[in-house]
């Protein structure tokens, strides 16, 4: 079996870049010829109408031959640019399919690797082919386009906790540690290539400290690509990751210095003062940019109540365009998407829907994970594109003053660090930071930056910090998981939280919050404490909205756990004992606090005896398998009869399984699903039994004629039949006639408190509603939900 | 240094009470004045209300359970020696601290094989007595309650926090006696990092 499989892969892979090549080399050959074909024929219109007026090949042209008329022609030329990233779009989604598909590979080798070598094998065919190599890692491109929804990604989900609770040591490694890597390797380098016989002598100390400054910032696409898969436990992902998102600020500063002075070569005391200056700057400013942002996002999530649809687009929207000011003035755009991510979600997800978080969630999953492999498909393109110069001295003094400086830093400020932590560092994670810190396509992008009449040895640089990139992420990436396993580091811990440690974590918050009180000390306790209050008095008040604010932390918690546990009850198919004795009716109150009337508080479901059940289910079953027959000549949908038949007793047991699922759901569901006679519901119903809605109705009316009508929404049939079947129902077990109340009621028929008519509702609705319930089930959500219906509705 | 020393010298016993939770003279000093200040009659004694004068402490909502914890049962003041020796159990981890003597007794003898440092074992166990106020070693279902009473204080309804104790109980009640026994308490946080918690610097 697993030989198919790698059969197959490697075929798919093999093919797919054979495509993509061939492709890609068409159009970039076929562009010059259409525009040469528009100098001679008398060309497209659309063509005329863009140029304009002016042009001498149109005037002279312009003799009206009459051709056949173009049944079919290519224009490659229009759909040119968005057609070729579409390829690559899809090159890269491809790409990630198939390396799923050969389980072995990608267990040895991480996916940044094999996406190197996939962007290496198509830049070849490319090239091969005689064309010119797209350059494709374009700064612009890569900074404004595919390194933001990975940021963003990143700082949406970062888990503020640890963050803040490990910050001191991040932000040691990130300043203190990228400064000492850029300052090391760039000063070994320089006095590298003032030795004598390598021939590097023209490399002066500015561009190699701008060089040193390039290739020591820890790069959080590799960072985050490589240790997703190795599940390294919490503190070291945040530390190393984290490092690698505030080392940012620290980049940018010294970039933009030796940039700078590169020019006039040597940098004045006042100078590295200004350079202080402005790394407090940068990194404050973009942090503050972004926040300002998230306070916006948060604002507007509070007013979006009434159009679901946009909301996941103002968070992305928001986050942005947070990266795009903080790139305006050169503050450090990564830190201000981090920012803008952090302080935003808590409100924001407090306010939006549920779905629409789902969609936030996922889209921010796809894009990154799309923008992540393009990323290195374009590394492993770009260095095909070249152009290189290799210098054996350079290069490999690069890799190993990398290697080195890295080891010292990482060694030396955990020596410091450990003063301070009460966790402390051990060697082994030492040794995993340090080994963790791989450099990525942001190093390859700054170099691709520079000048070339500033820096002639422009190539040289690149050439080493692709050799650099290509050294960490191939040896290092791929060693990293067996050291791990070798080492025998701490894991992640894959459980999630539960209510047990929320409500004793918090206690334990308060205890140590109240010791430090008692010593009269405002450590760290007090502070977040005090932050938090501040945060419940004003902020939430402003930002969140409806009454959700007055929510405490726990009880979130609480209802997401409840809610888990309701989807998990419904896919399962139902009949599960529910561990909870009391039904939470309480719960959903608080969450439609606008919306519920009190009397579904008080809503008790009447429980039928097995006998009932039986009987009131034989009665319908024997009516509505008498008017089958029947029904079959009056249909408008022409029915035919075999698979009707064949899926009756499949409706039967659904409709059975219905029954029982729908009695312990009404308990936890907190969307009823669909009213029934949406269209969409209807529309459903039929696709699925179309003669169960009509039989329904003629048995209860006893006279066959059927009067369906889809288009109305509210179709009063749907009611008047219920109606009907209640005092059917009723009549057969004597009970007294009880009114069922309308769908004015708008949490669904399923929910009315009537008791006789229930079971048969419950019968009918149960077996109607079987595939829309199942989808609505599926993923429920606060009943503002209902809302959402609205524009469906004609 | 020198009013360190004199400091020092007005307390008594001060070198067993050193030796015993581990604390350095500087802390001691610093203890020593903060009980000082909160003693404003100057009795020798901390009673519970000097306590409650503490503000933000009243507006804790274990605060009055984090007092009483001070107070041994029976005992209405709280002299230096004991104020020092609970705060003691705040301290972070340190593995040459004297084991603590007023651990509950199930604990002892297992010492040796927990993963944890004996004192963060401590602060659990502390967390655990003042969730366990009729001191019976066990967290019943009515003293689950009271602890979310306080914590969520009037935010919510009385059928929410049953719903919840309910819930809280039956996810680490292993051995379903309908409450949650020390060992039980302290495996539902074995995934929480308590390391983390023991974050009062001052005290070190």
């Amino acid at each position: 079996m697993s030989l198919s499989f790698l059969e197959r892969g490697l075929l798919l892979l093999v093919m797919l870049i054979f495509l993509e090549g061939t492709v890609l080399t068409l159009g970039a050959a076929s562009s010059p010829d259409i525009s040469a074909q528009d100098n001679t024929g008398g060309g497209h219109d659309r063509r005329d109408d863009h140029r304009g007026i002016a042009g001498s090949h149109e005037q002279t042209n312009y003799t009206y031959t009459k051709k056949a008329f173009p049944v079919l022609s290519l224009d490659y030329h229009h759909i040119q640019v968005p057609f070729e990233i579409s390829l690559w779009v899809l090159l890269a989604s491809l790409m990630k399919l198939g390396f799923h598909l050969i389980p072995r590979l990608s267990g040895i080798v991480p996916e940044s690797c094999l996406l190197i070598v996939v962007g290496l094998l198509v830049g070849g065919l490319i090239k091969l082919a005689g064309e010119e190599v797209p350059p494709v890692l374009d700064s612009n491109l890569f900074f404004l386009c595919l390194l933001p929804p990975i940021i963003l990604d990143a700082g949406y989900f970062l888990p503020i906790r640890p963050f803040m609770e490990n910050i001191g040591t991040i932000l040691m490694f990130a300043v203190v540690g990228t400064l000492w890597n850029a300052f090391f390797v760039g000063g070994l380098l320089y006095a590298v290539c003032q030795i004598e016989g390598t021939y590097l002598s023209q490399v002066e100390l500015l561009p190699c400290l701008l060089f040193g400054s390039i290739i020591s910032a820890v790069d959080p696409v590799a960072v985050l690509a490589v240790f997703e898969e190795i599940h390294i436990n919490e503190l070291l992902h945040i530390l190393v990751f984290g490092e690698s998102l505030l080392n940012d600020a620290v980049t940018v500063v010294l970039y933009h210095l030796f940039e700078e002075y590169s020019g006039a070569g040597e940098v004045t005391p006042m100078d590295v003062v200004l350079g202080v200056i402005c790394f407090l700057i940068v990194s404050l400013g973009g942090i503050a940019v972004g926040a300002i942002y998230g306070i916006l996002a948060a604002f507007t999530s509070r007013f979006t109540s009434h159009t679901r649809v946009i909301e996941p687009l103002f968070v992305f929207v928001y986050s942005y365009m947070a990266y795009l000011s903080a790139e305006m003035f050169h503050l450090s755009g990564i830190m201000a998407l981090i920012a803008c991510g952090a302080v935003m979600r808590p409100y924001v997800e407090a306010n939006i829907s549920h779905k629409s978080h789902t969609t936030v969630k996922y889209f921010l999953k796809m894009w990154s994970s799309v923008s992540e492999t393009l990323i290195f498909i374009f590394l492993g393109v770009a260095t095909v594109a070249g152009p290189h110069a290799w210098n054996w001295t350079f290069v490999s003094v690069t890799v190993i003053l990398c290697l080195v400086s890295r080891v010292i830093g990482v060694v030396g400020l955990t020596f410091i660090i450990n003063k301070f932590r009460i966790v402390k560092l051990t060697t082994k994670d030492q040794f995993i930071v340090a080994y963790g810190g791989l450099r990525g396509a942001i190093a390859f992008s700054l170099g691709y930056l520079l000048n070339k009449d500033h820096f002639p040895m422009r190539t040289m640089f690149l050439t080493a910090i692709i050799t650099e990139i290509f050294f960490t992420v191939f040896v290092q990436g791929m060693t990293i998981k067996p050291l791990v396993d070798l080492l025998a580091v701490k894991k992640k811990q894959e459980a999630k939280r539960s209510i047990n440690e929320e409500i004793h974590t918090q206690f334990l918050d308060h205890l140590l919050t109240g010791i430090e009180d008692i010593c009269g000390h405002y450590g760290h306790h007090h502070w977040k404490d005090k932050l938090n209050r501040f945060n419940k008095k004003y902020i939430k008040k402003c930002l969140i909205a409806g009454e959700r604010y007055k929510e405490p932390q726990l009880i979130a918690f609480y209802h997401k756990m409840e809610f888990k546990q309701a989807i998990e009850l419904v896919e399962s198919g139902g009949g599960v004992k529910l561990p909870s004795a009391m039904p939470s009716q309480v719960s959903m109150q608080n969450i439609q606090p606008k919306k519920l009337p009190p009397a579904v508080a008080e809503r008790a479901l009447p429980q039928f005896t097995k006998g009932r059940e039986e009987e009131i289910r034989k009665i319908l079953r024997s009516n509505l398998q008498k008017t089958r027959q029947r029904l079959r000549s009056y249909n408008r949908h022409t029915l035919v009869a075999d698979p009707f038949e064949d899926g009756w007793n499949d409706f039967l047991l659904k409709k059975q399984r219905m029954i029982e699922l729908e009695k312990k759901m009404s308990n936890y569901l907190t969307v009823p699903a669909a009213p029934p006679d949406s269209p969409t519901m209807c529309r459903a119903r039929l696709a699925s039994d179309p003669n169960a809605f009509y039989n329904i109705k003629a048995s209860s009316e006893g006279v066959p004629t059927i009067q369906v009508d889809l288009a109305s929404p509210q179709s009063p049939d749907s009611v008047n039949m219920l109606n009907e079947f209640s005092k059917r129902g009723a009549k057969d077990q004597g009970l007294g006639q009880r009114e069922v109340a309308t769908r004015d009621e708008d949490q669904g028929l399923m929910m009315k408190p009537s008791s006789a008519g229930k079971e048969e509702k419950g019968e009918e609705e149960g077996g109607n509603k079987n595939p829309g319930l199942m989808r609505c089930l599926s993923d429920p959500g606060p009943s503002n939900e209902d809302e959402e219906d609205e524009p469906f509705l004609p | 240094m020198g009013s360190t020393n004199s400091t020092l010298s007005k307390i008594p016993n001060v070198e067993e009470l050193m030796q015993e939770t581990g604390f350095t003279p500087a802390h001691i000093v610093r203890l020593y004045d903060r009980f000082e200040a909160l003693d404003k009659e100057k009795t020798g004694h901390l009673r519970p209300q000097d306590f409650g004068a503490i503000n933000r402490l009243a507006m804790n909502p274990i605060g009055d359970r984090i007092i009483g914890a001070f107070f041994s049962p029976g005992q209405e003041t709280v002299d230096f020696h004991s104020f020092v020796r609970i705060l003691a159990h705040f301290r972070p981890a340190d593995k040459k601290r004297p084991k603590d003597p007023s651990m509950p007794e199930p604990v002892n003898s297992r010492t040796s094989k927990l993963k944890y440092p004996p004192l963060v074992f401590s602060l659990i166990s502390v967390a655990f007595q003042l969730y366990d106020q009729d001191k019976d070693g066990k967290i019943s279902r009515a003293e689950l309650l009271q602890v979310l009473r306080s914590m969520l204080e009037m935010q919510v309804t009385e059928e929410q926090l049953e719903s919840i104790a309910d819930r809280t109980i039956q996810e680490a009640d292993l051995d379903k006696d309908d409450a949650i026994s020390f060992e039980e308490f302290r495996k539902s946080l074995e995934k929480v990092n308590i390391d983390h918690k023991m974050s009062i610097r001052f005290l070190r």
